[in-house]
C-alpha cells in the first residue's frame, strides 16, 4: 500500500513548516491512524518512512514511543478513562467499573463483539473537571455514571 | 480579598472570546503594535526582567533573565527559535487549556512580542496530542491573525518578521520536559538531552532556542502594556503578579482560578469565589501543593501562601500550583500509589537510576497499599529515592518521581506503618467500594443528588 494522495499533499505542506522534514513524523503519525483506521499498521510505518527518507524501523522507534499511537487493531470505539489523581478523587475507579460493564471489555482489550477497546490513561489535563472519559477523540467531563451510560449507548 | 485586579482571565467572557473580532474590541495586538514601533527588542526584555515575571511551567525561573541567555545574534548568526510549552501533563494542572480555549491571540500576542524582543524568526507551539480542541482554537486564532498581517512577513509594516507553527505532541509526560521536548518537535523519540548545552546554545534544530510556558508568554502582553511597577503591585516582592491556580480533588468548586501569587491557600480552598470549601464539610486530609511532582502535605500545612519562597519555606514546592485536595475519607497510601505508578508509566527508560526506581517506587507503595508491605519497605523507599536524586539522571523526572516518596515519607509515616502491620486498608475494609474508598459514585452525582 502506498500512502493516499490526499495525505501525502498534506504532509508535503505539514514538511514546509520545519527546517528538517522529519519534524512532521508525528503530526503524520496522527494522521494516518485518524485516516487509516485507527491503528498504526507497519505498511504505514513502511509508507512513512519512505516519505520521510528514514528507516522503518525509526519509524516503529517514534511509534512505539508515545501512548497515543495504537500499534494494535482496535475496536469501533474507543475509550479512555482517566485513573490518575485528580480524576481517582472524584470516582474515576466506579467510572472505570461501569466502563467494563457496559462495554464487555476489560482494560486494554476489546469486546468479543468488536465493539469497543477500553483504556486506561494518564492525567489528561481535565483534573479541575473531573472524573472525565475520552470517547472517540472526544473528552467527556464532570462524568456521571448515567452520563457514561448514555454515551456508550449512544455508540455504533 | 476578592477585590483583587484580575487580568489573565479578563478577556475570557463571551462565547466568541477566542476570535479576532473580540480580541480586538478588548485592544488586542495594540501593545503589539506599539512596541514594533516605539520599542527596541532590548527595551521589551527590560520590562519583563524589571516585572520579575517568574515562569509559570513549574521551576518558577525569572522569564527576562532566560531571554538574556540567547546569543547576540550580531556574533551569532544561527537561526533563532521561540519553543512554546502547551504539553501541560502533571497530573492535576489545567490552565494552559483555559487560555488556548478562550483567549489563544494572547498567546499569540505573547508570542510575537516574545519573539521581537529575542529576534526569534519562528515560534514552534507543542501541544499535548489530547488538546485537540485547544489545538484547534489556535490554529485558527493563527490563521486570523495571519489574514490580519500579524504573522508572517513584514508585521503590521514594521519590517518585523515572525512565523507561529503548532505542533502536536502524542501523550508522553516526558515531552514537557524542555529537552524531551524539542526531540519531540523534532520527530524524535521524547528523549531529554544531557545539559549543557543549554536549548538558549543549542535548542531545536542545534539552533538557539527558549523554551517558555503557555501561561508565562501569556503574561507578557500585559506587562508590556502595563508595565513593570504594575505587575509588581500584584503577588510578592520574588513572586509578583498572578497566577492560574487548578484546585481539584475534593472541593465543592473545583476550577481554575485567578489569583495573585502570594494568596492563602487556606483562602483559595475555602472562599466562596474560589474552590469553597472541603467538600461535603469533611477535614482536609491532605494536598498536593502544585501537582503531583510535589507531593502530599497534611492537610493542616494548608495555611500558606502561594508563592514560590513561602512554599518552599512550608517544605515543598508551587510547581504548576496545581492544588489537588484529599478529604478525610481519602487514604493517602492509594493516592502516593496512583502518583507513582504515573511515573513508572511516564520514564522515558534513558538512566537505570530513573527506571528502575520509577519501577521500585511503584512496587512496593502498591504492594503496601494491597495490604503486602514488607518490614523495611520504608527504608527501601528512602533509599530507592535516594539514588534519584539530582545530579544522577538526565533529567528532572527521576527527582519528581522521588518528591512524593519522600514527602509521603515524612509526613504519612504512620499511615505506611499502619497498613504494613495491619495488612492493608482500614479505609478500604471499611469504606464503601472495593475499588477505592469513598468513591462509590462519581463526585458529580453525588452533587446532584443532593441538590
Ligand atoms: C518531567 C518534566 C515535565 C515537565 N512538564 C512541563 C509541562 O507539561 N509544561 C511546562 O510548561 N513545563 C513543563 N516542565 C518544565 C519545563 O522543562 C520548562 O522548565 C518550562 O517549560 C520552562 O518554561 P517557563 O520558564 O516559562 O516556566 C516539565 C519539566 C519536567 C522535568
Ligand atoms: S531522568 Fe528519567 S525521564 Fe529523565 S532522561 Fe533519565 S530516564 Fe528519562
Ligand atoms: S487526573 Fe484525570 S484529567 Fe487530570
Amino acid at each position: 500500500m502506498a500512502l493516499p494522495d490526499k495525505l501525502k499533499a498534506e504532509f508535503t505542506e505539514l514538511i514546509s513548516h520545519y527546517p528538517e522534514s522529519r519534524a512532521g513524523l508525528i503530526p503524520a503519525l496522527h494522521r494516518c491512524q485518524e485516516e487509516l483506521g485507527g491503528w498504526v499498521t507497519p505498511e504505514i510505518m513502511e509508507d512513512l518512512a519512505d516519505f520521510f527518507g528514514i528507516e522503518p524501523v525509526e519509524v516503529y522507534g517514534v511509534a512505539s514511543f508515545y501512548p497515543m499511537f495504537r500499534l494494535t487493531p482496535r475496536g469501533t470505539n474507543v475509550v479512555k478513562v482517566c485513573h490518575n489523581i485528580s480524576c481517582d478523587l472524584r470516582g474515576a475507579a466506579a467510572v472505570l467499573q461501569r466502563a467494563k460493564e457496559l462495554t464487555g471489555a476489560e482494560v486494554h482489550g476489546t469486546s468479543a463483539d468488536g465493539r469497543f477497546t477500553l483504556e486506561v490513561v494518564e492525567c489528561q489535563g481535565c483534573c479541575t473537571t473531573a472524573p472525565m472519559i475520552d470517547l472517540n477523540d472526544n473528552f467527556h467531563e464532570n462524568l456521571t455514571l448515567d452520563e457514561l451510560e448514555r454515551l456508550i449507548g449512544g455508540c455504533k | 480579598m476578592s477585590g483583587f485586579e484580575k487580568y489573565l482571565t479578563s478577556r475570557m467572557t463571551g462565547e466568541d472570546s477566542h476570535t479576532l473580532a473580540a480580541f480586538k474590541k478588548n485592544g488586542g495586538y495594540a501593545t503589539l503594535e506599539r512596541a514594533l514601533k516605539e520599542m527596541q527588542p532590548a527595551e521589551v526584555i527590560e520590562v519583563v526582567k524589571a516585572s520579575g515575571l517568574r515562569g509559570r511551567g513549574g521551576a518558577g525561573f525569572p522569564t527576562g533573565l532566560k531571554w538574556t541567555f540567547m546569543p547576540d545574534p550580531a556574533k551569532d548568526p544561527r537561526s533563532r527559535y521561540l519553543a512554546i510549552n502547551a504539553d501541560e501533563s502533571e497530573p492535576g494542572t489545567c490552565k494552559d487549556r483555559i487560555i488556548m480555549d478562550e483567549d489563544p491571540h494572547g498567546l499569540l500576542e505573547g508570542i510575537l512580542l516574545a519573539c521581537y524582543a529575542m529576534k526569534c524568526e519562528a515560534s514552534y507551539i507543542y501541544v499535548r496530542g489530547e488538546y485537540r480542541h485547544q489545538y484547534d482554537r489556535t490554529a485558527a486564532a493563527i490563521v486570523e491573525a495571519r489574514a490580519a498581517g500579524l504573522i508572517g512577513k513584514n508585521i503590521l509594516g514594521t519590517g518585523f518578521n515572525c512565523e507561529i507553527h503548532m505542533h502536536k505532541g502524542a501523550g508522553a509526560y516526558i515531552c514537557g520536559e524542555e529537552t524531551g521536548m524539542m526531540e519531540s518537535l523534532e520527530g524524535k523519540r521524547g528523549h531529554p538531552r544531557p545539559k549543557p548545552p543549554f536549548p538558549a546554545g543549542f535548542g531545536l534544530w542545534g539552533q538557539p532556542t527558549t523554551v517558555n510556558n503557555v501561561e508565562t508568554i501569556f503574561n507578557v502582553p500585559f506587562i508590556v502594556e502595563k508595565g513593570s511597577k504594575w505587575f509588581r503591585t500584584m503577588g510578592s516582592e520574588a513572586s509578583p503578579g498572578n497566577f492560574l491556580v487548578g484546585i481539584s480533588g475534593n472541593v465543592n468548586k473545583p476550577g481554575v482560578y485567578e489569583a495573585p501569587l502570594g494568596t492563602n491557600a487556606k483562602v483559595l480552598l475555602e472562599a466562596d469565589h474560589f474552590a469553597g470549601g472541603v467538600s461535603e464539610g469533611r477535614q482536609l486530609k491532605a494536598w498536593f501543593t502544585g501537582g503531583s511532582s510535589t507531593g502530599m502535605m497534611p492537610g493542616s500545612t494548608v495555611d500558606v501562601a502561594m508563592d514560590h519562597d513561602s512554599v518552599k519555606a512550608a517544605g515543598t514546592m508551587l510547581g504548576t500550583a496545581a492544588m489537588i485536595m484529599l478529604d478525610d475519607t481519602q487514604c493517602v497510601v492509594r493516592a502516593m500509589q496512583i502518583i507513582a505508578r504515573f511515573y513508572d508509566h511516564e520514564t522515558c527508560g534513558q538512566c537505570s537510576q530513573c527506571r528502575e526506581g520509577c519501577q521500585w517506587l511503584h512496587q512496593i507503595f502498591k504492594r503496601i497499599e494491597e495490604g503486602q508491605g514488607r518490614e523495611g519497605d520504608i527504608d527501601l523507599l528512602t533509599s530507592i529515592g535516594n539514588g534519584m536524586a539530582p545530579g544522577k539522571t538526565i533529567c528532572a523526572l527521576a527527582d519528581a518521581a522521588a518528591i512524593p516518596a519522600h514527602q509521603m515519607i515524612k509526613h504519612f509515616r504512620a499511615d505506611l506503618e499502619e497498613h504494613i502491620r495491619d495488612g492493608g486498608c482500614k479505609i478500604n475494609k471499611t469504606g464503601k467500594c472495593a475499588a477505592g474508598h469513598s468513591h462509590d459514585a462519581p463526585a458529580t452525582e453525588k452533587a446532584e443528588a443532593q441538590a
